[in-house]
């Protein structure tokens, strides 16, 4: 994304749209990344609950999967997973 | 129709603070401010104002609810004084470079230590590169109508920057003076309404305030207060010129005082200008060429008018109420030898800082100020780039 100059943007800071965050890539400040084991997964979605990034995708009601492009490897899932079926790998 | 009232400085802007009717005030007392929130707040309790006025327990906490409530899109103001400005100090620089037009009274005190209650500009000098425009005013009549003019600087759609409007503590603060007091309606018409262009507020149109703003675009933001302030420069005289047709005052940037042919001159901020007129006319009743400049202004720094103001003459002293301790003299020195420094044709400068604790400055020590410029010019040199005016 090509960076604006200081006439482009709104002043002090404001953001003047709303849901703007999605486009802020913060997958790349991850040093681990979280990986399911699919055969394990009850689909509980606690998950989904305590991600504080969003990050946890849901498709019918199923957990089908990390949103890589935004989640920062905090590891939160894989603590919260009651049956232990996330681990964090060194990216 | 206007009447002239008895005022003292920080009823003078009580008064101008009622007719302007905020939305919001936030605020907390300390001397030598209290008795211009202690007054609002008479006349939010007597019911003279719609104003929701919140009675904080700190000036960070002060700061802190202005910038949301202006945020929101409220017109905001609150006051202060040294050490209750040193407290906001955080929410100070948010309140500039979130561009919020908040109106802020300053009664010029002393910083501690030693406790110190009376007058000095170490604290509005200090929040000099905060970003928020800094007005200071001579006389209660000043107080009053810079604090009106104020709300229309800060909100000016070029401009979008808060406003201090600073005077001296207990000089002008606690000093009663005839204020020549407008209408209400007559400053309603003048200060009209404000809207915001992005409410916190507005649910239908959700915007953020106060984003996290690193390398990326955190230098942008800064870039565009620069361009406010430069902007400024050029929107203040449209408002100064509407001031004119609805009041009949004048005003500018700065003020001249037997300036246009003087030999030499001094400048100074605030009540201190007033002694200096007083000594300017005695010293011109004995046929010497002698002036003053004062600023109203120091942001935006009106480089322009001082240049044009001073550059024609022989000598001039420069007045700091304020110690930057660079051995270079006080701010508003370094900043007048500065924009002086390319003219070809340019005074020699010389510096006195001085009051500092609400020391006394009078008629005598001004005279010696004279006395002193006429020897510079006569030896063409500066021996004592800053010095010490009544200190012992």
């Amino acid at each position: 994304m090509k960076e604006k100059g200081w006439e482009e943007i709104p002043i002090g800071g404001v953001i003047d749209k709303a849901g703007s965050a999605a486009e802020y890539k913060t997958g790349d400040w991850r040093t681990f990344k979280p990986v399911r084991d699919e055969k394990k997964c009850t689909h509980c979605l606690l998950c989904w609950i305590y991600c504080p990034d969003s990050s946890i995708l849901v498709k019918d009601k199923k957990m089908v999967g990390f949103d890589y492009e935004h989640c920062k490897g905090d590891g939160i899932c894989a603590a919260v997973c009651p049956v232990k079926c996330i681990r964090m790998e060194k990216e | 129709m206007s009447k002239v009232i008895a005022l003292m400085g920080d009823q003078a802007a009580a008064e101008a603070m009622r007719q302007i009717e905020p939305d919001v005030v936030a605020a907390y007392p300390i001397t030598p401010q209290t008795e211009i929130v202690m007054t609002f707040a008479q006349f939010v309790a007597d019911g003279l104002v719609q104003t929701e006025m919140i009675p904080v327990e700190s000036e960070h906490s002060a700061m802190s609810a202005c910038v949301g409530a202006a945020a929101a899109g409220a017109r905001t103001m609150t006051a202060t004084s040294a050490n209750g400005l040193a407290l906001m100090w955080e929410i100070v620089y948010i309140a500039a470079s979130t561009r919020l037009p908040i109106v802020m009274p300053v009664v010029n005190r002393a910083l501690s230590a030693p406790i110190n209650i009376h007058c000095d500009h170490s604290d509005s000098m200090g929040a000099r590169d905060s970003g928020w425009l800094q007005i200071y005013c001579e006389n209660n009549q000043e107080v009053y109508e810079n604090i009106i003019m104020a709300v229309r600087i800060a909100e000016h759609k070029d401009i979008l920057l808060p406003v201090m409007v600073c005077q001296d503590g207990f000089i002008t603060s606690h000093a009663v003076e005839g204020v020549k007091v407008y209408d209400d309606k007559q400053v309603k018409d003048f200060i009209g309404e404000y809207t915001i262009r992005h409410s916190l507020l507005d649910v239908d149109n959700p915007v953020t305030y106060g984003p996290l703003d690193l390398q990326d675009y955190y230098f942008e933001h800064k870039r565009q207060q620069s361009e406010a302030i430069k902007n400024s420069l050029k929107a203040i005289p449209e408002i100064f010129a509407e001031f004119k047709r609805h009041f009949g005052v004048e005003y500018d940037f700065i003020e001249t005082y037997k300036l246009s042919d003087a030999e030499v001159a001094m400048v100074a901020l605030s009540s201190t200008a007033g002694t200096i007129k007083a000594v300017v006319d005695e010293l011109r009743a004995q046929g010497k060429k002698v002036g003053l400049l004062k600023p109203r202004f120091f942001r935006p720094f009106p480089k322009e008018k001082i240049v044009q103001a001073l550059s024609g003459l022989k000598a001039v002293a420069i007045l700091d109420r304020s110690e930057s301790f660079s051995n270079q003299g006080g701010p508003l020195f370094t900043e007048i030898r500065s924009a002086l420094l390319d003219e070809s044709k340019k005074p020699l400068t010389v510096n006195y800082i001085y009051g500092l604790g609400g020391r006394d400055i009078n008629t005598e020590q001004i005279r010696s100020v004279f006395t002193d410029l006429e020897k510079i010019v006569k030896e063409k040199e500066v021996k004592d780039l800053v010095n010490y005016l009544g200190v012992r």
